[in-house]
């Protein structure tokens, strides 16, 4: 009878491994069939020319370099606010007190609230200081957007950190500080999921830069003028009722995925690299 | 009752005994204590943990916490550095004289007090870098800068701690990839490079298997001769092997303190006997 249970269960996990890995494949697949005819170095290499939206000379560096652009700086701007209340809930304050109770809700909350929201709430802020759609419009919601991702998936391996560890720099003399230093360093593999995380949700967002960052066919040259994303110009080309265009929107798709590929190996490469805490 | 059956234990040593020039020696010492625990009370969310603990603990010699867990060793332990200070819900009352200096005194730096002693916990606890930078951490976040300066507190601390001749090709790789029982070493030499005057251990052998463990209470022999130890141990073998001093607690109190040598041959108190024998543990 426990034999037939350990196998039923064997089964069903192997069942969902296996749809979750087929649906992965499938849309990969999708990407790679409709987007590679039409991918060429003219596509990441060129800014949109006159009547590209129409299947005309062209490509989409614009949305490749301002998407890069600015996640860039929102993952910048992300990890100096979330490290320090990660850390700040986990060894500065008790970690099952009160009040850092209080501060993951508010987490918790911010971390459920829909990215056609904060992109709401950006414009929203930047009609009241009278501002356009611009790159730092869309810095600002896209980093509301993944703070949330960030402190709570920081948060998450910080409340892994033993005591004991805490207590060794501690007991040799050490200031609370060092001592979060000592922590931060202990839980620097995660840090570098929570970035992989936050870049993976920010770069595909859609909803909270189409109001806030806007779109253009140039390339920004300051942080006031509005700048075009991969999300959208897929979402763009997509809409329109050339076959071509929409052939585009694949390929679109195809280099936003191998951006996100290509950034996450990278990181984990670095950060195995230079970490002292793997063996 | 402690302090008061001490003074009547002269009258209990056997004249005789191969011991007994030792057994004086440690009774000397006894009387210049390094560190003074005097009415300490602790309670945690309301629960007294320790009840009017009095305690002297005579340098240079190993003194061993014994008693059934639950007991208030550890607690006793971790009041001696002041480890307790970020914990929320901790009444402390009495105070610890350490150089007679109240630890628990108001303008006393708790970084000062616990660079003084070094903590060997259960588990090894070797900090996220190099095998070389766990040891220099001490020494560097104390100001000391140089490499030449802190190279030479690295060797000698390993040597100290017989770890040397094992790792010195690798001290660049992550103190995480040596063995266990290498890592409480090296925790140890880590402690021991911040030059304190006391180790506090809180058994910290439990997680070793015998032959680390034969290692770690070898050092601790040898390490007496410059340093005071203080260590919480709930196997009775091992205080039997290496305290010169040994006070038995249970349920909060400190119920004997004295020579390894009485409390093991001829203990006062009749739950010292008991737990001796082996009647519960």
């Amino acid at each position: 009878m426990r034999k037939l249970e350990e196998k039923i269960m064997k089964v069903l996990m192997l069942l969902s491994s296996a749809i979750i890995l087929f649906v992965l494949g499938f849309i990969l697949w999708k990407i790679v069939q409709m987007g590679l005819p039409s991918l060429n170095w003219d596509m990441v290499s060129k800014t949109p020319a006159g009547g590209f939206y129409l299947g005309k000379e062209g490509g989409i560096l614009n949305a490749i370099l301002g998407s890069l652009m600015l996640i860039g700086c929102s993952v910048f701007i992300s990890i100096f606010l979330s490290l320090p209340v990660a850390l700040y809930i986990n060894f500065i304050l008790q970690r099952k007190s009160r009040a850092s109770g209080i501060i993951r809700f508010a987490f918790d909350v911010m971390f459920g609230i829909p990215s056609i929201v904060y992109g709401a709430f950006g414009f929203m802020v930047m009609m009241y200081l009278g501002m356009q759609a611009s790159l730092l419009g869309g810095i600002i919601a896209v980093s509301l957007l993944i703070i949330p991702i960030m402190v709570r998936s920081i948060d998450e391996v910080a409340a892994q950190v033993p005591k004991d560890l805490l207590e060794a720099p501690l007991s040799l003399g050490a200031t609370r500080y060092e001592m979060v230093k000592i922590a931060a360093r202990q839980i620097s593999p995660g840090i570098t999921t929570a970035i992989l995380l936050a870049i993976g949700r920010g770069i595909g967002d859609a909803a909270t830069v189409m109001l806030t960052a806007g779109f253009t066919d140039g390339i920004p040259t300051s942080l006031m003028q509005p700048v075009a994303t991969l999300p959208l110009a897929i979402f763009f080309q997509l809409s329109s009722p050339m076959e071509e265009v929409q052939q585009r929107a694949y390929s679109a798709a195809l280099i936003l995925t191998l951006l996100i590929l290509i950034l996450s190996f990278s990181t984990r490469y670095f950060s195995r690299k230079f970490s002292k805490t793997r063996i | 009752m402690t302090m008061n059956s001490q003074s009547n234990r002269a009258l209990y040593i056997v004249p005789d005994e191969p011991e007994s020039t030792t057994q004086e020696a440690q009774e000397r010492k006894l009387s210049y204590p390094l560190l003074r625990v005097m009415d300490l009370n602790v309670s945690i969310q309301g629960k007294k943990i320790l009840h009017n603990i009095n305690l002297q603990i005579p340098e240079k010699s190993i003194t061993c916490i014994i008693g059934p867990s639950g007991c208030g060793k550890t607690t006793l332990l971790r009041s001696l550095n002041r480890l307790h200070d970020d914990q929320a819900d901790i009444k402390i009352s009495g105070s610890v004289m350490v150089d007679n200096e109240d630890i628990y005194g108001k303008n006393v730096e708790v970084t000062h007090i616990r660079k003084k002693m070094g903590l060997l916990a259960q588990r090894p606890t070797v900090l996220p870098m190099s095998i070389f930078d766990n040891v220099a951490y001490g020494p560097r976040i104390h100001g000391l800068r140089g490499r030449r300066k802190l190279y030479r507190i690295v060797r000698t601390q390993l040597m100290a701690v017989g770890l040397w001749e094992e790792v010195k090709d690798r001290l660049r790789s992550p103190a995480i990839r040596l063995s266990i029982g290498q890592q409480q070493r090296l925790c140890l030499a880590r402690g021991l490079a911040v030059s304190p005057e006391i180790i506090l251990g809180d058994e910290a052998t439990s997680a070793l298997d015998p032959i680390a463990t034969t290692k770690i209470e070898e050092l601790f022999l040898s390490l007496k001769q410059d340093y005071s130890i203080v260590l919480v141990t709930h196997t009775l073998r091992q205080a039997k092997r290496i305290a010169d001093y040994v006070a038995f607690m249970y349920l909060g109190e400190l119920i004997e303190f004295g020579t390894a040598q009485e409390l093991f041959n001829n203990p006062q108190h009749p739950l010292t006997k008991d737990y001796i024998a082996g009647s519960f543990s």
